[in-house]
């Protein structure tokens, strides 16, 4: 499997790897795919009383296109709100990445990420 | 063996060219990795496989996609017949030309116990396959036609395009065995119009172990090897990575050198054939098209395996026939075809050139073809 | 560090070419040209008495007649003449049922499918979860009609050692032919055609230090066995197997097994001693299982699952060793090892095994090297895994509701 440069530069130096307090109010997590499948990424984040992601971490299962996919979003989630956040499609994680189509799947399971921590996050703050 | 042996043979096996050699050697040594692992060796190796591929399929006129490797001619010609015809349950009917080689005859007569009919096509007197022939064969429903390009004894080069649209406007398949014709002609898969065809590592001063099928992708095939997926599924089993990147340097050298080894080869042949005219020898399919290097003849009352043994002693490499059916004493079943009377026929002797044959192989070489007829008339004649 | 990289740890997916082979095959391709079939001149001859020498060689090996080996192009070549060429010849007189077990080769699985095409039943055996089968599930699995069975000696993967003598019996006493895939233990085990209750045993030149693209059928004499051509030609191999011989391949088969034959003995003492050693390293790590049985094993292989860590990205982090995450032929797709699910693994940790094989040229500093590379790159992954967290937490990833994507 021949991967791009981003990849393997994520791969080897991953940003943002840890864990945030789940309990904490203000922390969003996800956990999205199942080891069955070969992939599973915990993606976390935290705003600010703004409403601004401050911090992301994630932690992924995964072969190296998923672990860059998810290593990449957590730095594009930094600064967005929630709303941004939610836009964020997997067909750009794909292209940033150079993903070939069989690793599509990895980008898909990034956004789901997000998506699963955006409504974890939302449904710990009362609206 | 003894260096002195002058080889003659060339139909037969071909000598490996020392650059081909350089190029196998790594791959016989330190590139020793699995195509199909993933890791720095594997991937070696497969690269090695894909220029290899892309060098046969220039050599054959054929796009690389549509190279599938296999260990010999023989394999490749096997599973063209096997695989092509054995699916047709309508067609079941396979026509081969009379003058095939067993690794085609042998496969399509096999398919009889599955209820194929098998149609011989008869030559005519020079050995070219008879279009009308063809024709009659047709009118049952064939699903495979295999007719060889060049004859490996004679020579003679069939019109295998025109053969091969007869077959297409009948709804058959047709099959070409160009093992022969690899090196020696210019081949195009392409203008053939063949929907698979066979070619040999070994007769074209490559290594042996390595031959491959041409295959044209819309045609369904049923794989001989069933196994680990290689070639798309259609031959498994661990790839020949030394074999074929060999099989790949000698198709690459053709690109450059094939027109000059067909005229070194045709000159050596036509001064050969000069004399033995002189000998008295009748020279067989040399009305037709003929492969430049190639040359098939008998003498009156002189057997052919004692003329070759009789060389032999003298140092010189000549058949008296295919290689695999040396063995018997059955006159070649080319020569039948063709309408040559059986007591000529056991006299045949092929002589086949190779580019590194010289003149001066070729003078020792008739002389002692002279001394030797001479004394076997003369053993002849006091026997009668 | 001194060692050169990547490793090789792979001597399962092929073998280098020992150097010494290399040397005999080399005049064979440049002098010694002549094709074995042409018997009419010396160069045939040359040909023809390195081909019979081989064939010795080979015999040797394996305490047979030299009449009873048939080359081919390799042991897929040998598993598909076999499996298919003696059930078609015995199928109109004992039945069309036949037994393997899911854990062989592709090739010999293949070759039992394309039968089923044809109209034969099969029977797949469920091999224990140490790889070795139970002689009495496959007693059990014998019908009056079964033909043939086929079970490897070394499966590929595991490296787990199949009692042949024991399932031959049985295959005696019920009149089946036995098919025996060697591939993986020439050189490795003692093999003892004479003693042994095989008929058919196909051999690999390329997983035993000789070249690719060259192997061979055992085809037993006393009683003998017949099969049906799979590949028709000039009748070389006594009609079994047409096509061209590659002298040059079939003499480096011949020294391969040669050498395999005078050193086997002290190299797998070696060999063992230095599998051990990587054992004992790589067990220092936490939550990793070697997969098949220890006991019945070759030396040579040492398979392990590092758990909560993915396989795929476990083999980018170990690019420093050539090593295989399942058998080469299937290590394209992304599909977990089939043997080890048939074993009972779980896919998580079918996905993240490694193979590591051992060989002739494998050196003390190579396993020290892979131990380090090993304990570091697992524990990196392992920080990155969400799976290793839950752990170390005591969550039970069992009982985790997975959200299925």
């Amino acid at each position: 499997m021949a991967y791009s440069d981003k990849v393997l530069d994520h791969y080897e130096n991953p940003r943002n790897v840890g864990t945030l307090d789940k309990n904490d109010p203000h922390v969003g997590t996800g956990m999205v795919g199942a080891p069955a499948c070969g992939d599973v990424m915990k993606l976390q984040i935290k705003v600010n009383d703004s409403g601004i992601i401050e911090d992301a971490k994630f932690k992924t299962y995964g072969c190296g296109s998923a672990i860059a996919s998810s290593s990449l979003v957590t730095e594009w989630l930094k600064g967005k709100t929630l709303d941004q956040a939610a836009e964020i499609k997997n067909s750009a994680i794909a292209e940033e990445l150079a993903l070939p189509p069989v690793k599509i799947h990895c980008s898909v399971l990034a956004e789901d990420a997000i998506k699963a921590a955006v409504a974890d996050l939302k449904s710990k703050q009362p609206a | 063996m003894s260096n002195e042996h002058i080889f003659l043979d060339n139909n037969s096996t071909t000598l490996l060219d020392p650059r081909v050699l350089e190029a196998m050697l790594p791959y016989m040594q330190n590139q020793y990795g699995n195509a199909t692992s993933r890791h720095l060796y594997g991937r070696a190796a497969r690269q090695a496989l894909d220029q290899a591929r892309e060098q046969v399929a220039e050599a054959c006129g054929a796009h690389p996609s549509q190279v599938i490797f296999t260990a010999s001619g023989t394999e490749a010609n096997n599973f063209a017949i096997l695989g092509m015809a054995g699916n047709n349950e309508h067609a079941k009917q396979i026509a081969v030309s009379a003058i095939e080689h067993p690794a085609v005859t042998r496969p399509a007569f096999a398919l009889r116990e599955n209820g194929y009919r098998v149609a011989v096509i008869a030559t005519d007197n020079f050995g070219k396959v008879d279009p009308l022939s063809l024709d009659v064969a047709l009118e049952k429903p064939t699903s495979l036609v295999s007719v060889m390009l060049a004859n490996n004894e004679t020579g003679v080069i069939q019109d295998i395009a025109k053969l091969a649209e007869i077959a297409k406007s009948k709804g058959a398949l047709f099959h070409t065995d160009a093992v022969q014709g690899l090196g020696k002609l210019s081949l195009d898969f392409e203008s053939l119009g063949v929907h698979a065809m066979t070619v040999s590592s070994h007769k074209i001063n490559g290594p042996q172990g390595a031959g491959a099928l041409i295959l044209d992708k819309r045609v369904d095939i049923k794989p001989l090897l069933h196994g680990g997926g290689q070639e798309k599924g259609l031959r498994s089993g661990t790839e020949n990575v030394a074999a074929i990147v060999g099989f790949g340097a000698a198709c690459a050298l053709l690109q450059t050198e094939r027109e000059t080894r067909s005229e070194v080869t045709g000159q050596l042949r036509n001064s050969f054939e000069l004399g033995l005219k002189d000998l008295g020898a009748t020279i067989f399919g040399d009305k037709a098209a003929r492969l430049a290097n190639t040359s098939f003849f008998a003498f009156n009352e002189i057997e052919g395996e004692t003329l070759v043994m009789a060389l032999d002693r003298k140092g010189f490499a000549v058949a008296s026939g295919s290689a695999c059916s040396s063995d018997s004493t059955e006159p070649s079943h080319v020569l039948m075809s063709m309408g040559v009377a059986p007591d000529l026929a056991r006299g045949a002797v092929r002589v086949s050139f190779g580019a590194k044959n010289t003149s001066d192989e070729l003078n020792r070489f008739l002389a002692a073809l002279q001394s030797e007829v001479q004394r076997l008339r003369e053993l002849t004649a006091i026997a009668v | 560090m001194t060692v050169k990289t990547p490793i090789y740890l792979d001597y399962s997916a092929t073998t280098p070419v020992d150097p010494r082979v290399a040397e005999k095959m080399i005049p064979y391709i440049t002098e010694h040209f002549g094709n074995p079939a042409s018997r009419s001149h010396p160069f045939g001859w040359t040909a023809e008495q390195a081909v019979e020498e081989a064939r010795d060689e080979v015999a040797k090996l394996v305490n047979a007649d030299p009449r009873e080996i048939v080359w081919t192009s390799g042991a897929t070549e040998s598993n598909n003449l076999a499996i298919k060429g003696a059930a078609n010849f015995y199928s109109g007189t004992k039945g069309k049922h036949i037994i393997t077990v899911q854990t062989e080769h592709k090739a010999v699985i293949d070759a039992f499918r394309e039968l089923e095409r044809q109209g034969f039943t099969a029977t797949y055996l469920a091999p224990e979860p140490n790889g070795l089968i139970d002689l009495e599930k496959f007693k059990a699995a014998i019908q009056p009609d079964t033909v043939l069975a086929s079970v490897m000696m070394v499966n590929n993967e595991i490296g787990v050692i199949q009692d042949i003598t024991a399932i031959g019996n049985i295959c005696r006493e019920n009149n089946i032919i036995f098919h025996v895939d060697a591939a993986q233990a020439t050189g490795k085990v003692d093999i003892d055609l004479e003693k042994l209750p095989v008929d058919l045993m196909s051999f690999s030149a390329h997983k035993t230090y000789g070249p690719k693209g060259i192997g061979a059928l055992y085809v037993r004499r006393k009683p003998r066995i017949r099969i049906e051509a799979q590949m028709h030609g000039g009748g070389h191999e006594r009609g079994m197997r047409s096509g061209t011989l590659a002298t040059h391949q079939i003499v480096g088969m011949g020294e391969a097994f040669r050498i395999a034959r005078l050193e086997m003995k002290a190299e797998n003492l070696q060999i063992r001693r230095l599998r051990d050693r990587l054992l004992a390293g790589l067990e220092e790590i936490d939550e990793v299982y070697v997969n098949g049985d220890m006991k019945n094993r070759v030396p040579h292989n040492l398979n392990i699952s590092f758990n909560f860590v993915e396989g795929e990205s476990l083999i980018m982090a170990v690019k420093d060793i050539a090593v295989s995450s399942g058998s080469a032929c299937t290590s394209a797709s992304l599909e977990p090892s089939y043997v080890l699910r048939a074993l009972g693994r779980s896919d998580e940790l079918a996905h993240s095994s490694i193979r590591f094989s051992i060989g002739r040229f494998t050196t003390e500093e190579d396993v020290d090297y892979t131990i380090g590379l090993m304990k570091s790159k697992i524990g990196k992954l392992r920080e990155l895994s969400p799976l290793w967290e839950m752990h170390l937490d005591g969550i039970d990833l069992s009982k985790v509701e997975w959200a299925a994507h």
